[in-house]
């Protein structure tokens, strides 16, 4: 029951708790079913994305091929699988197999997994950019109609971001094959020491983060009903921020996916609030930059309190 | 009654060892860890096990343990296939817990057959009914999460989970200096817990620095040196004096190899101390003082702390106040993908520049003079360091040190894994540079060395144990100091 009240979680909370406040302020009408949808729409592929990010930070790597994978993973659903859906799942299942592979490579050859995912990145736009040489493609009607459907009481965005905090929670914290997961990123030796494969853990982790990253790209294409071989280019270094905004840490696998999922609304969240103070396009980025560090800046001010504490 | 009676004369007969080595020894490279090792653990034994650094105990626990294979001989687990299915836990001193999990998820690190529905209950059970039966009162919730733990409960938690209860029951739990970070009443609880376990038909291996410890709990002591099963008899058989004597090498080199190092030498007053540590080290001018006591004893860090109070995190100085010789090469040492050169330049790079530029004329020309000074063995200094042999790196980071004006030279633990020539020509340079009026602070784990100081002080449990000067600088006094003797041993 301690873990329903984790102080970890009260700053991510918090930051979105205020932004939500300063968006209604500013724009009264953005208080409706309607409005909370538009504003939280393009958050479930971003939170998606923060927990694809958030296993592999978890066992101390970083994934910087992570926009590139989900815009393949878009290309893929927007040209082939409304085509030919056989030959889409398929492409799908390999490209969360050859991430399943790229972790046991990682761990059997001890490379740095910074190094590998920036050299896969390339591979991944390049055959992004082969699948759909110029953005197109149509989604699949069952995609669109799940990603618009409207739920009573709540809007989707909000019923999906729940149940992938839910998913991702019970699977990565609660399953005994989370733990494992989890000890990886603790202590790697005292994992290899009680006769398990590294290995296979880190294929597994590896392969769990393409499922989830696979997942953000369907949602994608089912919102924006198209595809383009740059679409998520943003997300690499958005879901490394969910992740940390969420009150993750870039070592020792401790990490949050309820804190992932509202560091990816928030950051969602920050660009609809700079938008509306009518903030230039030009500035946005540098603000949104401004806001992270920010919250980064509390969450130091919080540890060092608790440290002299 | 009955039954446990016969239980007893049973396992009392022919009792079968939980493990046997034969001849076993291990090298890593030409370094031989372990040599030629017989021992036999059978059920209700506690082995001590002690030893001085590089004595062989960590590499005899890890052939046990099934962590390394051994390089020659055989380690065997009768009617088991494997260690893990032996029974055989290890507690070892780096730490086996993953802080990021909870008591209860570390346990299932460990134990594979906790999966399912229902395992975090059943997680929770073991490892409460283990902690509750090794540290009764204790306040560890299953459910807390290990990095919000003090050391100590760490500690318990690693302990606890050796002996819990599991798919294949501990038979044999090694213990590695276990009440490191424990007070003396939940020390004495472990205690109790492995003589109950031990009395219970399991078998201990218990390594410590307390003596006192192992006198208590030990029903047989092994004592290791250079690799070897020096000694191995029953613990009654031993008093505190033939344990140390069995640790140490025979006393009468002992005597002449101190008298060759060092003579005497008028160093003044010692109310004349340059340096003053807040741990109580001194050292006066031209003095070579020694840090002495089993390795992570708090010596490294004390050099650590003091080398960094004489240096500035924001600028170089070109008249540096103590300059540091890294024992860690890879970590604290070598640039390795510079020149070595470059490498011996490094901490006199102020006073080599020249309008902000390196004078690369008068590098060249150092370079050249400690090549000649202190033997690097190199046709050119300008190859990579890493070209090198080990000693040979290791006098470029000596040359690093000696080539700046720093008064104190720190030195920790420089010598690791340095042929024997090397060291005779270090030496006897550090002694040269003494004589000038050079001071060396020397962290070293090796007696040898600590025969060429004037002064040692040794560690123990992060604090000096023992001041020794001159003659008093013995193998048998630096052991005495380094190990804990309670009453039961006097």
């Amino acid at each position: 029951m301690t873990r329903l009240i984790n102080p970890r979680l009260a700053l991510p909370v918090l930051s979105l708790v205020v932004l939500i406040v300063a968006v209604f302020w500013l724009q009264p009408r953005a208080m409706s079913y309607v409005g909370i949808n538009l504003l939280f729409n393009l958050a479930v592929p971003i939170a998606l994305a923060t927990i694809a990010q958030m296993i592999i930070i978890m066992v101390n790597d970083i994934d910087l091929s992570m926009g590139a994978f989900v815009s393949l993973a878009a290309c893929i659903t927007a040209a082939i699988l409304p085509v030919n859906p056989a030959l889409g799942v398929l492409l799908l299942a390999g490209c969360v197999l050859a991430y399943a592979a790229l972790g046991a490579l990682i761990e059997i050859r001890q490379l740095p997994a910074i190094v590998v995912t920036l050299g896969m990145s390339f591979v991944w736009g390049g055959a992004a950019v082969l699948i759909l040489p110029s953005p197109g493609g149509t989604a699949p009607g069952w995609l669109v109609w799940l990603m618009k459907s409207k739920p009573p009481l709540f809007p989707m965005a909000i019923v999906a971001s729940v149940l992938i905090a839910t998913v991702a929670h019970l699977l990565i914290m609660r399953s005994s094959f989370g733990v494992r997961l989890r000890a990886l990123g603790g202590n790697a030796r005292a994992v290899s020491r009680s006769g398990r494969s590294t290995v296979a853990l880190r294929a597994s982790a590896y392969g769990l983060a393409g499922i989830f990253a696979v997942l953000s790209g369907m949602a994608l294409v089912g919102l924006t009903t198209s595809g383009d071989a740059n679409i998520a280019l943003r997300y690499t270094l958005l879901s490394i921020a969910g992740v940390i905004l969420g009150g993750g840490e870039f070592t020792g696998g401790r990490i949050s996916p309820v804190g992932a999922v509202i560091g990816a609304l928030t950051l969602t969240l920050a660009g609809s609030f700079l938008s509306f103070l009518r903030l230039s396009p030009d500035w946005q980025i540098g603000a949104q930059g401004a806001i992270l560090i920010l919250v980064l800046a509390a969450r130091l001010l919080v540890r060092q309190a608790e440290k002299r504490a | 009654m009955g039954t446990q009676m016969t239980n007893r004369t049973g396992a009392n007969a022919p009792a079968p060892a939980i493990v046997r080595l034969d001849g076993a020894g291990k090298a890593f490279g030409p370094v031989k860890a372990l040599d030629h090792v017989d021992l036999l653990i059978s059920p209700g034994e506690c082995l001590g096990l002690v030893g001085h650094n590089g004595a062989g105990k960590s590499t005899l626990v890890n052939l046990i343990t099934g962590l390394f294979a051994p390089s020659q001989g055989r380690v065997d687990y009768p009617g088991a296939e494997g260690p893990l299915a032996a029974g055989i836990r290890a507690i070892s001193q780096e730490g086996t817990l993953c802080p990021n999990l909870t008591v209860l998820e570390n346990l299932s690190v460990v134990q594979r057959d906790l999966t399912g529905p229902g395992w975090r209950a059943r997680a929770a059970g073991r490892i409460g009914r283990a902690l509750d039966a090794v540290f009764p009162g204790h306040r560890i919730r299953p459910e807390a999460l290990v990095h919000d733990m003090t050391l100590a409960e760490q500690q318990m938690v690693e302990i606890a989970i050796g002996f819990s209860e599991g798919a294949t029951p501990a038979r044999l739990v090694v213990l590695d200096e276990p009440t490191s970070s424990l007070d003396a009443s939940i020390a004495a609880q472990l205690l109790a817990h492995v003589r109950r376990f031990c009395a219970e038909g399991g078998a201990v291996v218990f390594i410590s620095h307390m003596m006192g410890e192992i006198f208590d709990v030990a029903t047989r002591i092994v004592v290791m040196r250079d690799g070897r099963n020096i000694a191995d008899r029953p613990a009654d058989a031993f008093t505190r004096q033939s344990l140390v004597d069995a640790m140490g090498h025979v006393a009468a080199d002992d005597h002449s190899d101190s008298s060759a190092a060092t003579a005497p030498r008028n160093l003044g007053d010692r109310a004349k101390a340059i340096l003053r540590t807040p741990e109580g080290i001194e050292a006066r001018k031209g003095e070579i003082v020694g840090l002495a006591g089993l390795a992570g004893h708090g010596q490294a860090e004390a050099l650590a702390r003091f080398y960094l109070s004489q240096s500035s995190d924001w600028r170089g100085a070109a008249d540096p106040r103590a300059a540091f010789v890294a024992g860690d090469r890879r970590r604290d040492g070598v640039m390795p993908v510079w020149s070595i050169r470059r490498n011996l330049s490094l901490a006199m790079l102020d006073r080599l520049t020249r309008s902000g530029l390196i004078d690369q004329h008068r590098e060249t020309e150092i370079g050249e003079s400690w090549r000649k000074r202190i033997g690097i063995r190199t046709p050119d200094m300008g190859n990579p360091i890493l070209s090198l042999s080990g000693g040979n790196q290791q006098k470029a980071l000596f040359a690093r040190a000696l080539a700046t004006t720093a008064p104190v030279i720190v030195m920790d633990d420089p010598m690791r894994g340095v042929d024997i020539g090397t060291k005779t020509e270090v030496y006897e340079m550090i002694r040269q540079e003494a004589a000038q009026g050079r001071t060396f602070l020397w962290y070293s784990t090796e007696m040898d060395e600590i025969r060429n100081c004037d002064r040692v002080f040794v560690f123990r449990d992060g604090a000096i144990s023992a001041e020794l000067e001159g003659d008093q600088i013995t193998e048998e006094n630096v052991l005495a100091a380094s190990f804990e003797f309670g009453e039961t041993a006097a």
